[in-house]
């Protein structure tokens, strides 16, 4: 008798237990949507690689593109720039970084930064500065020519995005 | 007794429903259409991706020169469930046509897979000018926005069905319907005669061999082209159609499933009812 | 039904400490668990909880639907599309809150005539039904400005059509509609405001809800047989009893939403809203979406002038008649019994008058012209006819059948019959 009612008992629990645990996929599966929907939409994706094309800009000279709603700097260094740069004690820096870690092996004329000075955001100003880099006008930091920072609030070096080579005078950034 | 008459009220509601809902029909839609099996009918339809590239080929050659494609950027183009071109291909397609951008050097470049299809003319004006005076519609919407006229009873079996392919019947019929005005009916300057559509602006766009289809065994006539392009502009106006059914069996299998058990919990918890 | 107030005890210091400041443990308790419920209740009375979790459907689509969204005429199609196409799982999103508009008024038109057929407007419940009124017509406004929105070619003839109707107002007419459009035609100010309004809305709706409940929560559920709960053997707890026989037929409520989310969203709007909207451009037919086509065919019957009354604020009095109507019925029909299923004259009357609401229905999608226009006179005089001539008279002349003591009584018969 005791056990007839107790399997009746795990049966009915079981029922229970069981679609509440269906139920709880079902909320699952709709919650998802409803978050995923915040995220970058198709046509955002759509433009977050983008290629530019290298072969107008001169040696010497720079450019501004936009990446993903950001301003990007693209400089041809000259080779100077690159001397300079490559000259300097990585040890002493606030943000160690070698110059060859900031571009890509066999394409050194060209740094690609993110233009937003990484102390508040700032556009900073080329060739410019106590080390012919950037220099940032809101806080004053000062970055060399491959775009670390040697003085001024700015914590880290200027961004390198993701980007590769996919022709000698085309990359994509992204 | 209540129960049978609850039945009936339930059916009668659903009815109303299905009645009422009978889309107004436009001008054009009164003429009878010939309803075409489509792949992408019903719910397991699903696109062709060889009949949408055909399609795509038939819409560039044929209609890109009058009609745009607003909402469709060249990406659409190598996603899954659509013509699902290479993106290499896509690239390479996108840079044979150069878009405005204000800013890029000189206000224009070639397009990127990001751009949306470009417009064959600047403005309104300019497409109406180019054309006796009528605008070429936007083509990316059309097989939604238009539909076929059926008689009672038959749309109501859409419901049943999910038929809504009304559209690319449409355009099936204008394109194929292009005839010689019936005797005694004079047309305007300008205007052609269709027997789905009445006079029309838009010139016959096709012609047997018009088009040539890459490979063999695809015929090279009107009626293919027609039921080519229309497949494809169901895709422009329905891109998502595919994932959007497969989403559909998954939610429906998981309803039937959770209303069967939410059934049997109910039954035990109303057994101690009484 | 005061009586069931009283049987919370706080479990623990918690709620204890609670109960004492904000009782809203025992409030859950009382109104939400222990609530006794008639235990007759058939599947009809489910498309009460049916309706309450469509607000919500509603709501929350639409809050997600307005991070995408742009309000504006030159943007405001481009944008739903965006939507459709570009927005991650949008199709589905958007899908179900236009779906959601139909389903929410399947579920709506079911509540009602559940309610005139049992009588549930009837003493001591008429604040409910008046309150459903009030919904229903909030409810149809939010809907007709949520069709606005998308700025095609219905939305934006449907918003012609239907803000002209206050121009049929004597003198006060046009100054209204100028207010109401923010403009002298349907344009950007309207789609602005119909977009606010639209957003605002369905918070007044669930406000009015939370009223409707508690006005329900007062006297207790009719019940199909309309006898009054009277002992404690007629009730049960809602829940477990209630929530779980609701969430099932949410849970079937829900396959055909999904069946047309998934397979058919299209198919309950029309073709013509696929035009951007295009104020040089009138569509063929201007036909408002399904649930609104009766009230639509109603205001047009009215093609004749009586007296001073022209045909068009004739059609206007007559639409807005036929809801302002229903507030009264509760004093209309004075017949002591309350379901339909006891009142063998109330019966084909109201099977007729179900009949010629969905006949409305397919004639709102007529064309306005010959028999159609006959047809929906006929339709709207018995309407009107069956509320104020029908109703009153059936409550003297008709002879009732014998009512069960009471719902128990009523339930074990029907068992019984079962059983034999």
């Amino acid at each position: 008798m005791a056990t007839a009612s107790e399997t009746k008992a795990t049966r009915r629990d079981f029922l229970y237990v069981a679609t509440g645990a269906v139920g709880a996929v079902g909320v699952a599966a709709v919650v998802w949507p409803l978050i995923d929907q915040l995220n970058p939409d198709a046509s955002v994706l759509a433009l977050a690689s983008a290629q530019f094309d290298l072969s107008p800009i001169a040696e010497g000279s720079s450019v501004t593109v936009m990446w993903r709603g950001m301003p990007v700097f693209i400089r041809h260094r000259t080779q100077a720039e690159i001397e300079a740069a490559r000259a300097v004690d990585v040890a002493t820096l606030r943000d160690p970084e070698s110059d060859a870690d900031r571009v890509k092996e066999g394409h050194e004329q060209w740094l690609v930064m993110v233009a937003n000075c990484t102390h508040l955001g700032c556009v900073p100003v080329g060739e410019s500065g106590d080390y012919d880099g950037w220099f940032c006008p809101c806080h004053g930091s000062q970055f060399d020519t491959a775009g670390r920072i040697r003085r001024g609030p700015a914590p880290t070096n200027l961004v390198v995005p993701p980007y590769e080579f996919l022709t000698d005078t085309l990359i994509e950034i992204g | 007794m209540i129960k049978k008459k609850s039945l009936l009220g339930a059916l009668v509601l659903a009815a109303t429903m299905a009645f009422s809902a009978n889309p107004a029909q436009a001008a054009g839609e009164t003429a009878h259409a010939y309803q075409q099996s489509w792949t992408f009918s019903g719910v397991f339809g699903t696109y062709d991706r060889n009949q949408l590239r055909r399609g795509f080929q038939v819409f560039k050659e044929a209609c890109s020169s009058c009609h745009g494609l607003d909402f469709i950027a060249f990406r659409n183009l190598s996603e899954p469930g659509g013509p699902q071109y290479s993106e290499e291909a896509v690239r390479a397609l996108a840079a044979e046509f150069t878009v405005e951008d204000i800013e890029a050097e000189g206000g224009e470049r070639p397009a990127i897979p990001a751009d949306r299809w470009p417009d064959p003319f600047e403005n309104d004006q300019i497409a109406r000018d180019a054309n006796s005076g009528a605008l070429p519609p936007d083509l990316s919407l059309m097989a939604k926005a238009r539909t076929i006229h059926q008689e009672f009873p038959w749309w109501v079996f859409n419901y049943f069905t999910a038929y809504q392919e009304g559209g690319a019947d449409y355009i099936y019929n204008l394109l194929t319907r292009y005839a010689e005005p019936p005797e005694g009916e004079e047309l305007q300057p300008g205007m052609y005669y269709n027997e789905f559509y009445g006079p029309i602006v838009m010139p016959n766009p096709l012609s047997d061999g018009l088009i040539s289809y890459e490979g063999e065994g695809t015929p090279e006539t009107v009626e293919q082209y027609a039921l080519d392009v229309a497949a494809f502009l169901q895709w422009t106006a329905d891109p998502h159609m595919v994932s959007r059914k497969q989403m559909g069996f998954r939610v429906m299998i998981f309803l039937v499933l959770l209303a069967g058990m939410m059934y049997l919990v109910k039954r035990k918890i109303w057994a101690n009812a009484h | 039904m005061a009586n069931h107030a009283g049987n919370y005890t706080p479990g623990n210091g918690f709620e204890r400490w609670m109960d004492e400041r904000l009782p809203i443990i025992r409030f859950s308790k009382e109104h939400l668990m222990d609530f006794p419920t008639p235990k007759n209740l058939n599947y009809w009375w489910t498309f009460g909880g049916i309706l309450a979790f469509m607000l919500v459907v509603q709501i929350v689509t639409g809050i997600i639907l307005v991070m995408h969204y742009t309000p504006h005429v030159d943007l405001a199609f481009a944008s739903v599309e965006h939507i459709r196409r570009d927005v991650n799982y949008g199709r589905i999103i958007q899908g179900t809150h236009a779906v959601g508009a139909s389903m929410f008024f399947v579920a709506l038109y079911v509540h009602m005539f559940r309610g005139l057929y049992y009588g549930s407007y009837k003493a001591p419940r008429e604040i409910i039904w008046m309150l459903g009124v009030i919904l229903f017509i909030l409810v149809m406004a939010t809907a007709f400005m949520g069709y606005v929105l998308p700025w095609g070619q219905m939305s934006l003839w449907g918003a012609t059509v239907i803000t002209g109707l206050f121009s049929a107002i004597p003198v006060i007419g046009e100054p209204i509609q100028t207010l109401l459009l923010g403009g002298f035609s349907v344009a950007n100010p309207t789609l602005n405001r119909f977009f606010s309004l639209h957003y605002l809305l369905p918070f007044i709706i669930a406000a009015v809800v939370v009223l409707h409940i508690w006005a329900l929560h007062v006297p207790g559920n009719n019940n199909p047989v309309g006898v009054e709960v009277k002992e404690s053997r007629d009730t049960l707890p809602f829940h477990p009893y209630f929530t779980m026989k609701d969430l099932f037929a949410i849970v079937v409520f829900l396959i055909p939403f999904a069946w047309f989310v998934f397979f058919a969203p299209d198919i309950l709007g029309h073709a013509d809203n696929y035009i951007p909207g295009d104020p040089l451009v009138t569509p063929a037919h201007i036909v408002p979406e399904w649930y609104l086509l009766p009230y639509y065919a109603m205001l047009r019957a009215i093609d004749f002038d009586v007296l001073f009354i022209e045909a068009r604020l004739g059609g206007v009095l007559v639409m807005f008649g036929s809801l302002a109507i229903l507030f009264v019925l509760p004093w209309l029909d004075r017949s002591p019994v309350r379901s339909g299923t006891f009142r063998p004259l109330f019966k084909p009357f109201y099977w007729v008058f179900v009949f010629t609401f969905i006949v409305l229905a397919y004639l709102g999608a007529q064309p306005a012209e010959g028999i159609y226009v006959l047809l929906a006179q006929i339709c709207t005089a018995y309407y009107f006819g069956y509320f104020l001539i029908i109703l009153p008279l059936l409550s003297r002349i008709e002879t009732p059948a014998p009512l069960p003591a009471s719902i128990s009584e009523s339930v074990l018969a029907k068992s019984k019959k079962a059983a034999a």
